[in-house]
């Protein structure tokens, strides 16, 4: 038939025939029996509503062509209008009549149940419905920019259903989800079917989800929540709440999971935080018995890592956390000083080894206190930028002060010293020694005077190198290494110069010894071994002039000869205090081999001349200070070994001894060392580091005026203080007084309308 | 009539002994004098010379304040002084004695005594008060490359530069000066900054003092003083 004979459909006689194919679907969706459709048919429409093109099949067909005639008519014959306006009566009849009845008479549960089915309907007779009348998408709807049919099919069913059930339903969810909070088992299959509504019925826009159901069922978790909080703040410990809260969070987010909207999480997890954590934060850190500080006083350190994962979660949630960890340590570190201090400060530490042990004791310590908690910034704190802070701020405070009269960079120096010299009381492996001087490297880090630590570190390297009690050369140079690692070469360039000199004192020995051997003439007849020091990277000593004996004047003068030889520019000072001798002291019971300093060598041989001699003549003829004389009269006579009588026999040597050569004198070993115990440098190094520091400030504050030429006192001063802050913490008050001098030497002016403002002065 | 140009006065005022400001100015004039006069002894013996000559001997310098009325320890003298010097620091020649009288228009010693009151208004004019008060301290200095001068020199100086305009700061500055130990003398800078400080700094509140503003720490330490003693 051609188009022209194309019988016309009238409008009523079409929509009858429409109107079968709209019955029969609508009888399938109510579970009414059809011909051609079993129950399973039933089932199999869910799963795949193509199916349905089975059942339909010979109606698809017939009905796509009664649309497409009908609306391809000649006015006035034309029923696209009608068509499309019965499309949505047909829904619209369908819903009010069998569909919201339904639905009126359920509730809770069972209303959630039929809504789900009725809206899964609802998409499928939509879909069926829109594909018989397709026509109308193709050209009405396109020209009249009308909505197009599934858009209609589903305005109907929000606006006819949702708009007057959606708060219900909203109220019947969220009260389901709240009893599963509370451990009941419940549908969560149905839940998420329910919300897919909320999101398929605002189309593209996630509106009706969140304005119809999540914003109540936010509240209502921060409701429920806060609820519980504020019972589990008063019952339970914090590991306990803190337990609960990681509990919940991880339910919460399960819940998305399972049935709540991907978009949902974020909100809702904050929620469940604000409340259990961010409310009552401050109350959970201090709660007396459990809180944060007792956590890390009994070392839970699981508790610990829960409530950094916790906190971390909540905005500067770890500001708090890090304040107490670092009170803490704060406080262990002060506990160990003040230990120390006590030890120091007991009767027992009248003997000079205790308080060595004491302090050694200390820095042990100290250091297993940093293992410690450096463990914790790293595990339990998850390297976390705050907590390293809180650590090193920690250390910063306690590790400055000092023990007794000794600060820190001089106990680190004798902890240093006490590894690296021979018999050390520390019996370590070469791997415990190169761990432990790492590790003291580090603690370095937090000591503001370093400048100090390295002074008294030189002095006592010194010792080790020249009366060759240094154990190991290889733990010696590994330290040097690390330190400079850490502080810069400027840090150890003089120690370096110090090792490398004794490396060539062994060159220059032997180049002596052949001198010697070619000049038979000059020899001094006693074995002599001179260790040559480049004066800038020892420590300054002051050398006495020393009477020497006879021998060694002559050993003196050969070596100055042969020295002239190799070079003719230097001069040489001779350093007697740091010398060692080995002498033949012939006692009665058995000839004796004593090794002694040079100043109790000189003494020794007085004796070979006269039989006794009083304190004034010793001093005399060795031309050395009362301080000098006392203390080597005491290592020959008061000390382990007697190899001089002093009369009176007194524990202590005075002024009025006389004293004698003990020919008794005797030891089982053949030869001994006779100590002569150092003399405290402590003084002497604060006063050369003081020295320093204010070379240093000079030095820094021209340099940085030259740069800058003109600044502010307060900029000046800050300038100063940031740039010599790797060395030392210096004295604000210094650094005023080198800025008068400065003024006076005329290197700065003051600016004469700007009083607080210095200018450089070329 | 011409002197000897060895000439000296009594002992060169050291820094220690110095007591009244006729020392100061005793000290600055009379080796000027000696020069001046060689240089000049050709000069017309005018009227400014003859004034001149009235006092070039120690006792002239007493015979002049009495002439003019003036005490020998009295400020006028020094601010006389730094009128007279406007060239160069404790020496001048016959001549800018010379000016500086013709510019105080006194050719007579009375003129001098009545120029006097005019002399003191310029000299307290704020620029001119700034350059006198380092030149009253450059005026003690002695030796060519001396750069500080002793505690007791200096409170007596501030005493006479000072102590009419800011009379309870210096009285107390002065007894805080004698009684710490850590300054024996002082320099340019921190003499420049007590001016200051007495200008600029309440009294004696001292609520306005700012540690951080660059004063010098004598100030520093005088601050604390006072206000661990509150008067």
């Amino acid at each position: 038939m051609t188009m022209n004979e194309r019988k016309i459909i009238d409008l009523e006689q079409g929509w009858e025939y429409m109107q079968k194919g709209i019955t029969k679907l609508k009888n399938i969706l109510e579970g009414l029996p059809e011909p051609q459709f079993s129950s399973e048919d039933y089932m199999m429409l869910y799963t795949y509503p193509e199916f349905l093109l089975y059942v339909l099949f010979e109606f698809h067909l017939l009905v796509h062509r009664t649309i497409y005639n009908m609306c391809t008519q000649k006015p006035p014959h034309d029923y696209s209008q009608q068509l499309y306006d019965r499309y949505k009566e047909a829904f619209e009849e369908y819903i009010t009549s069998k569909v919201m009845p339904s639905l009126r008479e359920k509730h809770d549960e069972f209303m959630l149940r039929e809504l789900v089915k009725r809206w899964s309907n609802h998409k499928v007779m939509v879909r069926w419905l829109s594909r018989f009348f397709h026509y109308l998408d193709r050209y009405f709807i396109a020209r009249r920019s009308l909505p197009p049919l599934n858009e209609v099919g589903l305005t109907c069913f929000r606006d006819l259903v949702y708009k007057e059930i959606n708060t219900k339903v909203r109220d019947a969810v969220i009260v389901l989800i709240d009893q599963e909070r509370e451990g009941e088992q419940i549908d969560r299959a149905l839940l998420k079917n329910v919300l897919d509504i909320f999101v398929e019925i605002g189309m593209v826009s996630m509106d009706c989800y969140v304005a119809d159901f999540e914003d109540a069922m936010l509240c209502d978790t921060a409701a429920y929540y806060s609820r519980k909080a504020s019972n589990w703040i008063l019952e339970d410990s914090c590991p306990d709440y803190m337990l609960k809260a990681e509990e919940c969070l991880k339910r919460e987010k399960d819940r998305v999971t399972h049935y709540l909207h991907a978009s949902s999480e974020q909100k809702l997890l904050e929620k469940v935080q604000h409340e259990l954590l961010f409310v009552y934060a401050s109350q959970l850190l201090e709660k007396e018995h459990s809180g944060c500080h007792a956590l890390l006083r009994d070392d839970k350190r699981e508790d610990l890592s829960r409530m950094f994962r916790l906190f971390s979660r909540i905005n500067k949630g770890l500001d708090p956390v890090s304040l107490i960890f670092k009170h803490h340590v704060t406080a262990e570190g002060i506990a160990l000083v003040k230990q120390a201090e006590d030890a120091a400060s007991s009767k027992k530490a009248e003997k000079k080894d205790v308080v060595g042990l004491q302090e050694q004791v200390f820095v042990r310590k100290v250091i297993e206190l940093h293992d410690k908690y450096l463990d914790y910034v790293n595990n339990c704190f998850q390297n976390h930028n705050l907590f390293h802070k809180a650590l090193k701020e920690a250390f910063e405070i306690f590790c400055n002060k000092g023990v007794a009269s000794s600060s820190s960079a001089e106990l680190l120096a004798n902890f240093c010293d006490n590894i690296l010299k021979k018999g050390s009381s520390e019996k370590l492996s070469d791997e415990a020694i190169e761990e432990t001087l790492e590790k003291v490297v580090k603690l370095l880090a937090y000591i503001s005077d370093k400048d100090l630590f390295a002074e008294f570190y030189r002095k006592k390297l010194a010792r080790r190198l020249l009366f060759d009690k240094s154990a190991n050369d290889d733990h010696e140079r590994s330290i040097l290494t690390k330190l400079k690692q850490q502080c810069g070469g400027q840090f150890t360039s003089k120690m370096e110069g110090m090792v490398m000199d004794l490396t060539l004192a062994r060159d220059h020995q032997s180049h002596f010894e052949e001198y010697l051997s070619n000049n038979p003439n000059a020899d001094p007849g006693i074995d002599l071994a001179v260790t040559v020091l480049t004066t800038g990277y020892w420590p300054s000593y002051k050398s006495f002039d020393l009477n020497l004996p006879a021998e060694m004047i002559k050993c003196v003068e050969v070596f100055k000869e042969f020295y002239q030889t190799k070079t003719k520019h230097r001069k040489l000072t001779w350093v007697y205090s740091l010398g060692t001798c080995n002498i033949n002291g012939k006692f009665e019971p058995k000839t004796m081999e004593l090794i002694v300093t040079t100043y109790q060598a000189s003494a020794l041989l007085l004796f070979n001349a006269s039989d006794k001699l009083t304190y004034s003549e010793i001093m005399a003829q060795l031309n050395l200070t009362d301080d000098d004389v006392t203390r080597l009269l005491h290592s020959l006579s008061c000390a382990k070994y007697k190899i001089l009588n002093k009369e009176p026999n007194t524990k202590n040597v005075s002024q009025s001894d006389t004293f004698e050569f003990n020919p008794k004198f005797t030891d089982k070993l053949k030869r001994i060392k006779i100590p002569l115990p150092p003399v405290d440098e402590k003084k002497k190094v604060i006063e050369d580091v003081d020295k320093d520091r204010r070379y240093a400030i000079d030095a820094k504050i021209v340099r940085i005026m030259k740069s800058r030429k003109v600044l502010t006192h307060q900029e000046l001063v800050s300038e100063c203080v940031k740039q010599l802050e790797r060395m030392f913490k210096p004295d604000i008050k210094a650094i005023k007084k080198r800025i008068e001098d400065l003024i006076t030497r005329d290197y700065l002016e003051r600016d004469k309308d700007k009083s607080n403002t210095f200018r450089y002065l070329a | 009539m011409r002197r000897s140009s060895t000439r000296k006065t009594g002992t060169p005022t050291s820094a220690s002994s110095l007591n009244s400001a006729a020392d100061l100015f005793r000290s600055g004039i009379a080796l000027q004098i000696s020069i001046g006069w060689d240089n000049n002894y050709e000069a017309d013996m005018d009227k400014l010379s003859k004034v001149f000559t009235s006092f070039c001997s120690p006792e002239g310098i007493e015979n002049l304040c009495s002439d003019i009325q003036v005490d020998h320890t009295d400020v006028r003298i020094l601010m006389l002084a730094w009128k007279m010097q406007a060239a160069k620091q404790g020496y001048f020649t016959l001549d800018e004695w010379r000016q500086g009288l013709r510019s105080l228009r006194a050719d007579t010693v009375a003129k001098l005594k009545k120029a006097l009151p005019e002399l003191e208004k310029e000299v307290s004019k704020p620029g001119n008060f700034k350059d006198f008060y380092a030149y009253a301290f450059r005026y003690c200095l002695t030796e060519e490359k001396q750069k500080h001068i002793d505690i007791e020199s200096i409170c007596i100086l501030l005493e006479l530069v000072l102590g009419s305009q800011y009379r309870p700061q210096v009285d107390s500055i002065i007894e805080y000066l004698r009684y710490q130990k850590e300054y024996k003398v002082i320099n340019m800078d921190q003499w420049m900054s007590i001016q200051r400080f007495c200008d600029e700094i309440n009294f004696p509140s001292l609520e306005n003092y700012n540690p951080d503003y660059g004063w010098p720490l004598l100030l520093d330490n005088y601050v604390e003083w006072m206000r661990g003693n509150p008067c």
